[in-house]
């Protein structure tokens, strides 16, 4: 992209009932779109809020909605979403607008919570390590479902969230995944009552909206369709293994 | 909606594709082959098998239907999950009885 161009946004400012406003932004070469997010809190209006921490794609922090669909803003390019030169950045959605550009992520986290998508230990230090194989099947569905950033743009991605505003979501139901497969963990039964819940698994329609946008190419859906699998062995009696 | 509600969405919805199929293909015969009501009743009248196949066809409907219908409800009217459940067991129950009415009219004599 040359330098001499500019770039026209429009940024989501206010609470949920703001509005957008417009900004100039230098186009640069490999500019991202967290770069032009700072470009105009440095050069043009100081008072903009938003959420970013690593610029690297590792702490998950400062995804937005660009041109309608959810992003890891510093590691999007604007080169790769803007269209005839405008980008329309806005908070995520499915979730409540703290200013600007920052969202409340409590929701997000308390699902994680609530569908028991942590790691409930079996043993302690003293006692041997588990001895898992790589290769054995369960620990090949965790291994799918890993390496999370915890960014919610598959959450807001979600449809279904929308939909259902107490629906678990895709982020919480995939973490829960990787623990259903985990041999070490001690509250199965506490998490299947979760995942079966009414906020559960049930309410995913598979419109698969989190797999296409997933910065780091997880398959939730995948992972969901996975809990959806016990969801029938659990009619017919079957423990879930 | 629940894993158990999922599953049988899930299974109703197994139970009703070859049904469903079948039941297309009867109607096309029938009509293609320009069967009378008279004829086509003395064929199901007393029939043990079609008895069976449209009153399993019919609950697999109504189960179907009323979770479906109930899912419709609390995503797209934001009715609260009894209100929905309510309003879609009863449209499921009437659909049941009006169903079994009419597979009664072409079986029994």
């Amino acid at each position: 992209m040359a330098n001499d161009k500019t770039l026209n946004v429009e940024v989501w400012r206010g609470a949920e009932d703001g509005r957008f406003e417009s900004f100039e932004v230098p186009a640069r070469d490999s500019q991202t779109v967290l770069d032009v997010v700072s470009h105009i809190q440095r050069h043009l209006d100081e008072t903009l809020t938003y959420r970013f921490a690593c610029r690297v794609g590792m702490c998950g922090s400062c995804a937005m909605t660009v041109n309608g669909r959810p992003r890891w803003t510093c590691r999007t390019h604007v080169s790769r979403v803007a269209r005839n030169g405008r980008l329309t950045i806005a908070p995520l959605r499915n979730l409540p607008v703290i200013k600007d550009l920052a969202c409340d992520m409590t929701p997000f986290f308390d699902k994680w919570q609530q569908a028991r998508a942590v790691f409930d230990p079996s043993t302690t230090r003293d006692d041997p390590v588990a001895a898992i194989t790589p290769d054995s099947p369960k620990r090949r569905e965790a291994s799918a479902a890993i390496e999370c950033i915890n960014c919610a743009v598959c959450y807001a991605a979600c449809d279904s969230v929308t939909w259902n505003p107490d629906y678990l979501g895709p982020a919480a139901l995939n973490r829960a995944w990787t623990l259903v497969n985990d041999q070490r963990d001690a509250d199965q039964r506490a998490r299947r009552a979760a995942i079966m819940s009414d906020a559960g698994c049930g309410n995913c329609h598979s419109h698969q909206s989190c797999t296409e946008l997933c910065p780091n190419e997880l398959n939730p859906t995948r992972s969901i369709a996975g809990l959806k699998r016990l969801a029938m062995k659990n009619l017919f009696g079957g423990e879930p293994s | 909606m629940t894993g158990r509600a999922y599953a049988l969405q899930r299974l109703s919805a197994l139970v009703l594709i070859p049904l469903a199929l079948i039941h297309l293909g009867l109607t096309l015969y029938a009509f293609h082959d320009g069967l009378t009501a008279a004829e086509i009743l003395s064929r199901t009248r007393g029939s043990m098998f079609w008895g069976l196949f449209y009153s399993l066809f019919i609950l697999a409907i109504g189960l179907h239907g009323t979770i479906g219908l109930q899912t419709i409800l609390r995503e797209s009217l934001k009715l609260s999950r009894k209100a929905a459940g309510m309003a879609a067991g009863i449209a499921g129950l009437l659909l049941i009885i009006a169903g079994l009415y009419a597979v009664a009219a072409v079986l029994l004599p």
